[in-house]
């Protein structure tokens, strides 16, 4: 398979190593001539300096005969209209592009392009659908460290309800990184909101403050 | 009419100002404040700092009543971006993108969308003048 990857950031380079790995053929496309050296120090020839959104670029790459176009750059716009020139004019059958802004996704959607990506939330949906109704569960353990991350939901017979989150007095070193709202937002910014019934908690803790972070955020007691 | 203009620069501002001296409903953007200083104080219509590409600085500057919209920033991309936002999501009836690279313009022509290239209508213009034998410049004539 042929696949151009449109920007060589550290997306679009980690992609175009692992579709290497995987024995694709890959063109990496990156604007910035000083990246760019960095990029074909690994790549070689599978590197190429050039603007991606312009025709001449995308000809001299051979976009005519890709079976997939990826537009992984920073910035929504050029990735929607690198996209559309591949499909328009080379009729690529496959694009997909990045979306740093999620609001962009229906856009892109209606203006052709055929499949986003947005990293924010594809990580967060991931978690948000690990979550069980359970008091307090481990989502994961972080290697090395002996904390690892767990989840939380925040009942009314929580003693800290109303309380700023940076205020809170937690079980030693634990501490709350991200809260999903009973209505599902995400909230990474979490120091200043006060913690409220419903609300999911994803927190770092180390397993033997567990029991304690739990009556903390729900007022139960372990059995 | 009412007019939707995105990016103050010469052209945005240039065109904002002669809209509005004939009495249209102009309303300008551009995400730096400092960018409407190329208006002047009689400047008759709105300005609105505010992301062209954001939805809802669009709906803010009253993209879903306009006639015209027409996006004359530095970016090709953008540009096209929001051109293609306010024909396709909010169903302006006149969309026009400026476009500095002319290979990219024809691409978008052929989409539907209405382009100007700037380089290629400069260039023509400048071959006009070269060409022309009377010596005059097309002004002057």
């Amino acid at each position: 398979m042929y696949v151009i990857v449109a920007g060589g950031g550290r997306v679009g380079f980690g992609l175009s190593q692992a579709l290497l790995a995987n024995g694709d053929e890959v063109l990496c496309i990156e604007k910035d001539a000083q990246r760019c050296a960095i990029v074909a120090e690994d790549l070689g020839s599978a590197s190429y300096q050039g603007d991606c959104c312009e025709v001449s670029v995308l000809e001299d790459a051979g976009t005519g005969r890709a079976d997939v176009f990826v537009a992984v750059t920073g910035d929504d716009a050029d990735n929607l209209i690198a996209c559309q020139v591949a499909k328009a004019r080379f009729r690529v059958p496959r694009t997909v592009a990045r979306i740093n802004d999620p609001r962009n996704r229906e856009i892109f959607s209606v203006l052709g392009v055929d499949a986003t990506v947005n990293s924010t939330d594809v990580i967060m949906s991931q978690i948000v659908q690990e979550m069980p109704s359970r008091p307090l569960t481990q989502v994961l353990s972080l290697t090395g460290t002996g904390r690892e991350l767990c989840q939380v939901e925040v009942t009314p017979d929580s003693p800290l309800l109303g309380q700023e989150i940076r205020l809170l007095a937690l079980p030693g070193d634990s501490e709350i990184i991200l809260i999903v709202e009973p209505d599902q937002t995400v909230r990474t910014q979490v120091n200043g909101l006060q913690l409220e019934a419903g609300q999911v908690v994803l927190a770092i803790t180390r397993e033997e403050q567990e029991p304690a972070l739990r009556e903390a955020l729900t007022g139960v007691a372990p059995e | 009419m009412k007019f939707l203009i995105m990016g103050c620069g010469r052209v945005g501002s240039g065109l904002a100002r002669s809209l509005a001296d004939e009495g249209h409903d102009v309303t300008i953007m551009d995400v730096r404040q400092d960018a409407f200083r190329r208006l002047t104080a009689r400047f008759r219509g709105n300005a609105i700092i505010g992301d062209g590409l954001d939805s809802a600085t669009l709906q803010r500057a009253g993209i879903e009543n306009a006639d015209v919209f027409v996006s004359v920033t530095q970016g090709d991309n953008r540009n096209l971006m929001a051109a293609q936002v306010a024909k396709h999501i909010f169903k302006v009836p006149r969309v026009i993108a400026r476009v500095y690279d002319d290979s990219r313009a024809d691409v978008f022509r052929e989409l539907g969308l209405q382009t100007l290239s700037s380089p290629r209508f400069v260039t023509s213009l400048m071959r006009d003048m070269i060409f022309d034998e009377s010596g005059d410049t097309p002004e002057d004539g």
